[in-house]
């Protein structure tokens, strides 16, 4: 069975961290990563950047669907905020800018309506080797 | 993580929040602050044995507000009000006190009340020097003393000129009420324009001080990021975070081994730090979606164009040429042709650029870096004596030993 591991904490307490802490932690993570790497255990690992980098796409309602660009879906800065849906997926996407991201989501949207997408860049990125 | 480590960050970055709904309380900054302060020492004590309160912010400003009353109760001899919907801070009436708290504090209020907070610091009648101090002592708690060095003068002399700041604008006629919709984006403007000179203050400051105002950068980004989470939809925010954090990548490769200032086609762009370039360049994306250009956005664009060339010759100068128009358009400014001018050396060359500048001298007489400009294009056009008149003004008029000392370094080669 493979898992996901989301990671939570005060975005604004993390973005205090000083260099040396942050590294000092990453550095600890490192020792647990090479060890799960080494066990064939460790999929693409990401941090993501602040909140304030990112872009929501609420994509069509339900019901109402399908014909491709028929309702564009809405853009909204910052992150998906609503607390009454769940975080049931996510994508990684190698794209030039946000635009191309943006037109990506909306191809997705029309294949599959209702809920969003919340954009957003990642900014440290390990492929991992360990699973598939 | 120690205890005394986790809660200091997390008082600090509870801070401006708390101080914004304390001071919608009291309408006063020093009771705000010494409600503030209250609420940090009742922190001390109880987060330890109790573990973190869900909300920090709303638990400061519930302790500080009762503390606050409570005082002004004893003081006054008065007796509680009847029906004085206060809850006991520890906790032991009613099932959780802290989340009905939460839910009832005015969410709707919390973007303006640190805009506010933001926006009294930033008054209109305080010098800009003072504008800074002031929104770092209240908004981002730091001492007096790490201003004091921040700004390197004596503790005593900030602590006069904090207190100078703060009852002229207890004086001044202060806008408590929840501003509306066209009000927002003016204060929005003031609050920004000081976060950028916070900002300048930290990055242009360089030498041997270099490090004690690095906390001026860093303080600068982190109330933009604050004020950008609460306006998420304001490209002009989206542009002054890009802006500063494509400048401040660059922090460690600005000076040399010996303290001396490295051009930015001189440094090793390997020392650029990259996240915060790929966070700026995300935010400038986002910015430019909603086509509503404005000067942070066409700095940043400016300073993007600088982070994307590999190496120095790979500037794409023509395109900073013409966002420098853009920029001129927007705010018009001689620093503004000023800066154009250097683009407009690499793509047109130094005769050019050096007529560009020459009708700026009325205004720009006492600028040291007109004269650093003036006397390098006069070098690159081998006009040595003349060069050497305004590079020894440069000298004469640099901010630093460090600024000096680069013009000096000119000099060496003119003589040579």
């Amino acid at each position: 069975m493979l898992y996901a591991l989301l990671c939570y904490n005060s975005e604004e307490i993390v973005g205090s961290w000083s260099k040396k802490e942050d590294d000092e932690i990453l550095a600890r993570l490192a020792v647990v990563h090479e060890r799960l790497q080494a066990q064939g255990k460790l999929g693409p690992t990401a941090r993501l950047m602040p909140t304030t980098a990112a872009t929501t796409v609420r994509k069509v309602s339900k019901g109402r669907r399908l014909e491709a660009g028929a309702e564009p879906p809405t853009v909204i800065d910052g992150p998906y905020a609503e607390t009454k849906e769940q975080l049931l997926g996510f994508f990684i996407v190698d794209c030039t800018d946000l635009e191309e991201a943006l037109s990506i989501t909306r191809e997705l949207s029309v294949a599959n309506p209702g809920g969003a997408y919340e954009i957003r860049p990642v900014s440290l990125f390990l492929p991992g080797s360990g699973v598939g | 993580m120690t205890d005394a480590g986790w809660i200091d960050l997390a008082l600090r970055s509870a801070r401006p929040r708390a101080m914004g709904a304390l001071l919608r309380y009291f309408r006063d900054l020093d009771a705000a602050e010494e409600a503030f302060q209250d609420a940090c020492l009742a922190a001390l004590k109880n987060w330890p044995e109790n573990g973190p309160p869900r909300d920090p912010a709303a638990w400061l400003i519930f302790v500080g507000r009762n503390a606050a009353v409570d005082d002004a109760r004893r003081r006054r001899k008065l007796e509680a009000l009847p029906g004085d919907d206060r809850l006991p801070a520890d906790g032991t009436d009613g099932d959780d006190p802290e989340a009905t708290l939460a839910d009832r504090l005015d969410g709707a209020h919390y973007r303006d009340d640190i805009l506010r907070l933001l926006f009294i610091c930033c008054h209109a009648d305080l010098p800009a020097t003072q504008q800074i101090a002031l929104a770092l002592r209240v908004v981002c708690g730091l001492s007096v003393k790490e201003i004091a060095r921040a700004f390197v003068v004596g503790e005593s002399a900030m602590e006069q000129r904090l207190t100078r700041a703060k009852s002229r604008v207890s004086a001044a006629d202060v806008p408590f009420e929840t501003p509306g919709g066209p009000e927002r984006a003016p204060r929005l403007a003031a609050v920004a324009a000081v976060i950028y000179l916070m900002f300048n203050e930290g990055y242009s400051a360089t030498g041997g001080e270099a490090h004690i105002r690095a906390p001026l950068c860093d303080e600068a980004i982190r109330l933009a990021r604050l004020l950008l989470r609460l306006f998420s939809d304001e490209p002009e925010m989206m542009g002054l975070l890009a802006l500063m954090l494509v400048q401040h990548a660059r922090v460690s490769a600005r000076l040399d081994a010996d303290g001396q200032i490295i051009l930015l086609e001189d440094q090793d762009r390997g020392l650029w730090n990259r996240a915060f370039i790929a966070e700026g360049l995300a935010l400038l994306d986002k910015a430019i979606r909603h086509r509503r250009p404005g000067p942070y956005q066409v700095q940043a664009a400016i300073g993007a164009i600088h982070a994307r060339a590999a190496r120095a010759e790979e500037t794409d100068w023509a395109e900073i040429d013409q966002l420098y128009a853009t920029l001129e358009r927007l705010t018009p400014s001689p620093v503004v042709t000023l800066n154009r001018a250097v683009a407009v050396s690499k793509v047109r060359g130094a005769a050019a650029a050096l007529e560009m500048i020459e009708p700026l001298a009325p205004q720009l007489h006492g600028y040291f870096h007109f004269f650093g400009l003036r006397g390098a294009l006069l070098q690159q056009l081998g006009r040595a004596a003349e060069a050497r008149v305004a590079l020894d003004r440069a000298i004469a008029l640099a901010h630093t030993p460090v600024e000096a000392a680069h013009i000096r370094m000119h000099l060496d080669r003119l003589t040579k």
